[in-house]
């Protein structure tokens, strides 16, 4: 049976520790429906990890190995490679996922080396845009302009000073055939792009949104919204780099755009920027870079590169 | 072959499993999370078409379907976070403070 075109199937049980309105949780429940039964999870450490499994409790229904921070990539290419020792290498998917601290960070380095490897595992990384389980420190996903307990903003500091690292372009410039970038807020286009890159063989990556109330500083039930609205104001636009090639889903052109102040107003951690008066520099040097970063993904695509 | 179930190890007068193995069985269900809530989802069932928009999107996983094709979700692991009540395409979910 399915609802909305998701599988009815629940293999991440209720009772976990996330907190109210997690972004990562429903991110969770998510891939390991696109996964389904016959599959091999591997994660990090990170907030899943901790909300997941106190020992001796554990809130998984599939096989579920926790590395640590650094290493899940190397875990599944062992893992991989142990399947196909086995010759079961066609029938049992092997799903790495962690944090946006593993992926852009710590666990970078594994991940390269998987993928230049190129075993047949899917990596994807629940993008929080922070360390959110050890309190807020910023990580190579944090935005420009965000305030984290490392990049405090103040009366000379407006938070990270720093662009979101690239990870998307840098891991398809691997080789990769299938790289993506998917949010909560768009979930049944989230839920095929993760089906999309389990079924393709060879390393595929994608890369999914996640809201963190907490860190984030936004109100619980906002969650869902703020995804969408990252989307729709360009800060954060949903693409596919098949076999090298550009595919925009949304949004499909600059005209399009919201204003990047209804997503920045939604969050306490760019309140600096409002407060005590509007930080034109800062907001205009985001719209600007938000808008050369789609029109570069779009360029692309036409010229179907 | 290891029985890693059953095998028990003591470390800090704690008995664990070998490499602290455990049976994929969603064990957490007996932490009722529900207790964490402030504010309770509360249904209007002339409203609700059971489009399972809300069960797509709950953090928990604690929405199920009822027997007559609408949603509803469970207070024992409801942590209240409203994304159900925000997200409604028919504005059929409130969510009301909890009193005790």
């Amino acid at each position: 049976m399915a609802i909305l075109g998701l599988p009815e199937e629940e293999y991440f049980a209720c009772g976990h520790r996330a907190c109210a309105g997690c972004g990562a949780a429903i991110a969770i429940r998510l891939i390991t429906k696109a996964a389904g039964r016959n599959s091999i999870l591997i994660e990090p450490t990170g907030c899943i990890e901790v909300v997941s499994t106190p020992y001796p409790e554990t809130a998984w229904r599939l096989p579920w190995i926790h590395g640590a921070f650094e290493n899940p990539a190397s875990i599944a290419s062992g893992i991989c490679a142990a399947l196909k020792a086995m010759g079961k290498e066609n029938e049992i998917n092997v799903v790495a996922f962690g944090g946006d601290g593993s992926t852009y960070d710590i666990g970078f380095g594994h991940i390269s080396g998987a993928f230049e490897r190129g075993h047949n595992f899917t990596f994807i990384c629940y993008d929080n845009e922070a360390y959110m389980n050890t309190g807020i420190q910023r990580s190579g996903a944090t935005p420009y302009g965000a305030a984290t307990t490392t990049s405090p903003a103040g009366k000379i500091s407006i938070g990270k000073e720093i662009w979101k690292k690239n990870l998307v372009q840098i891991l398809a410039d691997h080789g990769s055939p299938y790289v993506a970038t998917a949010s909560i807020g768009y979930l049944t286009d989230a839920y095929r792009k993760i089906k999309r890159a389990i079924e393709t063989k060879g390393p595929t990556f994608v890369n999914l949104l996640a809201t963190c109330p907490t860190g984030w500083r936004s109100p619980t039930e906002k969650s869902i919204e703020i995804a969408r609205l990252a989307v729709e104001t360009g800060i954060y636009p949903l693409y596919e780099i098949i076999e090298g090639r550009h595919v925009i889903n949304r949004p499909k052109d600059v005209s399009d755009l919201k204003p990047v102040e209804d997503y920045l107003k939604m969050q306490g951690r760019f309140r600096h920027l409002f407060r005590p008066e509007k930080n034109e520099k800062a907001i205009n040097f985001i719209r600007e870079r938000v808008k050369s970063n789609l029109e570069l993904l779009i360029e692309r695509a036409q010229k179907n590169l | 072959m290891i029985d890693f179930e059953n095998v028990k190890l003591k470390v800090n007068d704690k008995e664990i499993t070998i490499g602290a193995v455990l049976r994929s069985d969603g064990s957490t269900r007996k932490n009722k999370t529900g207790a964490w809530r402030s504010k309770r989802p509360v249904v209007d069932f002339e409203r609700c078409t059971g489009c399972g928009v809300c069960w797509s999107l709950c953090p928990e996983g604690c929405i199920e379907k009822r027997s007559d094709g609408k949603f509803e979700a469970d207070l024992d692991y409801c942590k209240g976070c409203g994304i159900c009540a925000n997200e409604c395409p028919r504005k059929a979910i409130t969510m009301v403070m909890e009193e005790k």
